[in-house]
């Protein structure tokens, strides 16, 4: 099974936005090929996480092998490699591209081309993949196939006269799917006698076994007891066993050049696998790594907390887990005045921030709050000294710093005609740059350069209230550039509130500024003492809301029965001020500030 | 001088339940009011015993308060009784007070000249509103004619005479207060309780009001029913030496005083509370709630006692402020001092008091006392929290 000649093996992913029908069509190939029992079939079959069934998105990737037996009468070993989709995980997109020579392209036959095929065939293109068109849910009669043919020739310029016309949900044609791959892709190159060479596509931490790394073998051959070196990360390690994916994972003697499959060592945690690192053999080591390994940096940063403080090491322990299996996310210590004891943590993307939240709250069982989420700021100070900056509530004096960079993204809009001129009012408020509008029949793509900034505060609920949901949206990381960037304070009864503070540009200061005064005035109970709340760029008010005192709160009867009781009720209120935040004379219930920061998101 | 006491004795039953009112009171077929009143006596000397062995014998009663429940339905020889036993154990001041609390049905009206007669110089009548639906909404027997007749025969009666309205009710516009407020100050009393209605646990406005049956006046519109109440008063000549008391200069309630000031108090009857200063400490003590229950005790036992607590010097700070502050005249603080052993310094916050004394809601009187202002008095449930230790 493993001495396939590379002319019978075919690696392929599949490229799709979002609800076109990727999963569906994985799953009609795994059937087809018979490659897994009927009775063990479940929809989604390699997207294991309930995370990623429910919102029908890829976090890990993940690879099965088909046997196929082609109309041409040959036995084929077909390996397809499920990819993370979303832009967050781009770099491992590549990886997970780079572990296969071709991919088909699956576009809804009734919506046509969106932003995120747009962003993955792209990558997928820069993977030197021959490319295979794909037009789904074909009998819808919404479908207009040769529109979407003349779409992905008008934007992609890739020629879709042979597109293959399927429906993955009713099985229709998945025989052309399976022809087209084994003709129309081209099979690995490799050479068995070569010194070992395989790439690290992803790893994760499975309980049993420890951490499980899935590997591309591109020269030479991997094997049970082979003493191996990963590259990048300079360590060593003896395998235990290699398999491939049956999707179950069933163990092999060796893999040979074009061979997906997995590779088992005494590995703890994923943190020691980096995704893109070339495997070698300790003995017999190959003179250059393969081309392209980058670690993957977290580009937005925010606070966790826990609602409760008592969760605090509950909290550390999860992300622990957490991290086992997901090395690109970091976490370390802080803590707030208002929200007390938490961790700052770093993500891909907003995509991945999200999730991890929602791993953390399901899995973990943790109520969580998060503050506003900021990009990665370059500084650079009057001495020169370069600074990033996770956190605005770190940010140095501004007398003391140069410059301010910050990133930009480059994003693609894919939207309706009729809502284009919302779509790109909404970018020139956010501080977008054009760079192209074309038209493609009624659908606008908008490419604009955009700070991430912009994009992280409320952009994706934005662009979806003004396009009623029928813009998409994806983006690339397009470098930094200098920025006219302040941190706008939030003091509450004039004290500072770290947690609330952020970086914007000055345009926008007062406006965002105005709105969390305004957002805090709602929230905050009215006390003893009137409250103000001032949104402040350095010691310059930009916006200011006052909180009046409560108008009435005293007991109307109180007699010689009744002091036992008052006195009571007091110790009892004093007790409770311990869940306040002091700010000077009065206390904010910590609610208050979490419930601020949960309208953000 | 010993420190003067004030005499507290609750009848705890009434002719029907209001629908606002948590006081310990309950509605019986039949009241076996000969033998309640022998045990309120023998509870009465009791009380007095004790304190004869704790050297405190003759200290001067300065008030008796006859609560309720409805203490005008008590029999007047039996108020007569009491008042006998009590001007008996401790020598009364010239001036005490004694005062009885009387509903003005038709019934009640007609016992005041023999309550008179008893020796009750104070009559305090739940008039609780001139208006007859707000009197039906409130549960009450009376209507606004019978509470304007029994203030009359009342006041015929009693050397002193306050009544008691309650206010900030469903829909109550701030006119339609001052107006019925009019009427009421010019029944000539010397003395008014006026309440704010508020919803008490446990009562049947409670439950209603959890569902929705009715709102009250909240926030801005509480403060500005409380403020027209001040000014109402105040042109009467009726100042508002508590939160919820207004009197002419010197008909103040002296035996409420007497909690406000944090003074030493027998409570005697089923539910009642006491503060005595004894050879232990300044000692609280509550009496069992239930009438049956509390008289069997007082039968077998003397005393229907079933908690008492020695108070720290932080509990007696706490109440002393707590109450003290609820008057207009505040705090004094060398008293504060001696009656809890904490300086005002180590019983408040001291960054909180000039916080308070910045905002303008505690001030210091010409006296040197700590007083709680208009705006700190409209906010004194928050402040009080804050302030205190």
């Amino acid at each position: 099974m493993t001495n396939t000649p590379l002319s019978r093996i075919r690696n392929f992913s599949i490229i799709a936005h979002i609800d076109h029908g990727k999963s569906t069509l994985a799953d009609r190939l795994i059937q087809a090929t018979g490659s897994v029992a009927l009775r063990d079939m479940k929809e989604q079959m390699l997207d294991s996480m309930e995370l990623e069934q429910e919102r029908g998105i890829t976090i890990k990737a993940a690879s099965v092998r088909l046997d196929y037996k082609a109309k041409d009468g040959n036995d084929y070993v077909l390996n397809l490699m499920d990819t993370p989709g979303h832009v967050d995980f781009a770099y491992e997109v590549s990886r997970s591209l780079a572990a296969c020579e071709g991919s088909l392209l699956v576009v809804d036959a009734s919506q046509g081309v969106e932003a995120q095929t747009l962003a993955n065939v792209y990558q997928a293109i820069d993977a030197n993949h021959e490319i295979v068109p794909v037009l789904n849910k074909i009998d819808l009669p919404a479908a207009e196939p040769e529109r979407v043919k003349q779409q992905i020739e008008d934007v992609i310029g890739l020629d879709a006269s042979e597109a293959v016309e399927i429906s993955a949900k009713s099985g229709l044609n998945i025989e052309g799917v399976l022809e087209a791959i084994v003709h129309r892709l081209p099979a690995p190159q490799g050479d068995p006698d070569a010194p070992l060479k395989a790439l690290l596509v992803d790893s994760w931490y499975d309980p049993y076994l420890g951490v499980i790394i899935l590997i591309r073998v591109k020269d030479g051959t991997i094997r049970k007891g082979q003493k191996i070196r990963f590259m990048a990360e300079g360590t060593t390690q003896t395998v235990d066993s290699v398999g491939v994916f049956r999707p179950k994972m069933t163990p092999v003697d060796y893999l040979g050049p074009g061979e997906m499959g997995y590779l088992n060592a005494a590995i703890k945690t994923v943190a020691e696998t980096n995704v893109g690192d070339t495997i070698t053999d300790d003995r017999n080591p190959a003179a250059e790594p393969l081309a392209g390994f980058k670690p993957s940096i977290p580009v937005v940063w925010c606070g966790l907390y826990p609602v409760d403080a008592d969760d605090f090491e509950k909290l550390r322990d999860s992300l622990g887990k957490l991290r086992l299996n997901d090395a690109s996310f970091h976490f370390e210590a802080e803590s707030s005045a208002a929200l007390g004891f938490g961790f700052r943590c770093g993500f891909l993307g907003l995509l991945h921030l999200e999730i991890i939240q929602e791993r953390l709250s399901r899995e973990f069982d943790l109520d969580l709050i998060a503050t506003a989420p900021s990009v990665v700021y370059k500084l650079t100070t009057n001495k020169g000294e370069a600074i990033d900056l996770h956190n605005p509530a770190d940010m140095p004096d501004p007398t003391l710093i140069e410059k301010i960079e910050e990133p930009w993204i480059k994003a693609t809009i894919m939207v309706p005609d009729e809502h284009l001129g919302s779509i790109l009012t909404l970018c020139s408020e956010r501080r977008g740059q054009q760079v192209e509008l074309t038209y493609v029949g009624n659908r606008a793509m908008a490419v604009y350069r955009l700070p991430l900034n912009e994009v992280v505060f409320d952009f994706y609920d934005r662009l979806k209230s003004v396009s009623r949901g029928y813009a998409s949206f994806d983006y690339v990381m397009d470098g930094y550039d200098e920025g006219d960037l302040v941190k706008i304070s939030i003091l509450v009864n004039n004290e500072p509130v770290d947690a609330l503070s952020f970086m914007a540009h000055r345009t926008q200061a007062e406006r965002r500024g105005r709105s969390i005064c305004e957002k805090l005035k709602e929230l905050i109970p009215r006390q003893l003492f009137k409250i103000p709340i001032q949104a402040a760029i350095g010691g310059r008010v930009i916006a200011r809301e006052t909180i009046s005192a409560m108008s009435k709160d005293v007991t109307a009867k109180c007699y010689g029965g009744d002091i036992s009781r008052k006195r009571k009720l007091l110790e009892k209120q004093k007790e409770g001020k311990k869940r306040m935040r002091q700010f000077g004379k009065v206390e904010i219930p910590q609610s208050a500030f979490i419930a601020a920061l949960k309208m953000d998101s | 001088m010993p420190e003067p006491i004030a005499l507290y004795v609750h009848w705890p039953f009434c002719a029907a339940k209001c629908p606002y009112c948590d006081f310990n009171s309950h509605v019986r077929e039949r009241v076996d009011a000969a033998r309640f009143g022998a045990a309120l006596r023998r509870e009465l000397a009791f009380e007095a015993a004790r304190l004869e062995a704790e050297g405190q014998g003759g200290r001067p009663l300065a008030s008796i308060f006859f609560g309720g429940g409805t203490p005008s339905l008590m029999p007047p020889q039996v108020v007569a009784d009491i008042i006998a036993d009590a001007t008996r154990l401790f020598p009364p001041l010239p001036d005490i007070e004694i005062t009885l609390e009387a509903n003005p049905t038709s019934v009640e009206v007609s016992r005041l000249a023999e309550i008179r007669a008893a020796g009750v110089n104070r009559a305090s009548l739940g008039v609780q509103a001139l208006d007859d639906t707000a009197l039906g909404f409130l549960g009450r027997k009376h209507d606004a004619g019978q509470a304007i007749a029994a203030l009359e025969a009342a006041r015929g009666l009693f050397p002193r005479l306050s009544f008691d309205l309650i206010y900030a009710r469903p829909g109550q516009a701030v006119a339609e207060w001052r107006a019925e407020l009019r009427r009421a100050l010019a029944l000539a009393a010397d003395h008014l309780s006026l309440y704010q209605l508020t919803i008490e646990p446990g009562t049947r406005f409670a439950t209603e009001y959890a569902r929705g049956a009715f709102a009250l006046p909240e926030g801005e519109e509480a403060a500005a029913l409380y403020f027209a109440t001040g000014e109402e008063a105040a042109r009467f000549g009726l100042l508002p030496y508590e939160v919820s008391n207004y009197a002419k200069p010197g008909a103040e309630s002296r035996h409420n005083l007497a909690y406000w000031r944090y003074g030493d108090y027998l409570g005697i009857g089923a539910g009642a509370h006491q503060r005595l200063t004894l050879r232990e400490g300044l000692v609280a003590a509550r009496r069992h709630r239930g009438p049956e229950e509390w008289l069997a005790r007082v039968e077998a036992a003397g005393h229907a006692i079933t908690a008492t607590e020695i108070l720290s010097p932080t509990d007696r700070a706490r109440e002393a402020l707590l109450m003290g502050l609820r008057l207009s005249e505040g705090v004094d603080p060398a008293r504060l001092q001696a009656r809890s052993g904490l300086s005002l310094a180590e019983a408040v916050d001291p960054a909180m008091l000039a916080a308070c004394l910045d905002e303008d809601y505690l001030t210091w009187t010409p006296e040197g006392r700590l007083a709680a202002t208009w705006e700190g008095r409209l906010r004194l449930d928050a402040l009080l929290p804050a302030l205190l230790r």
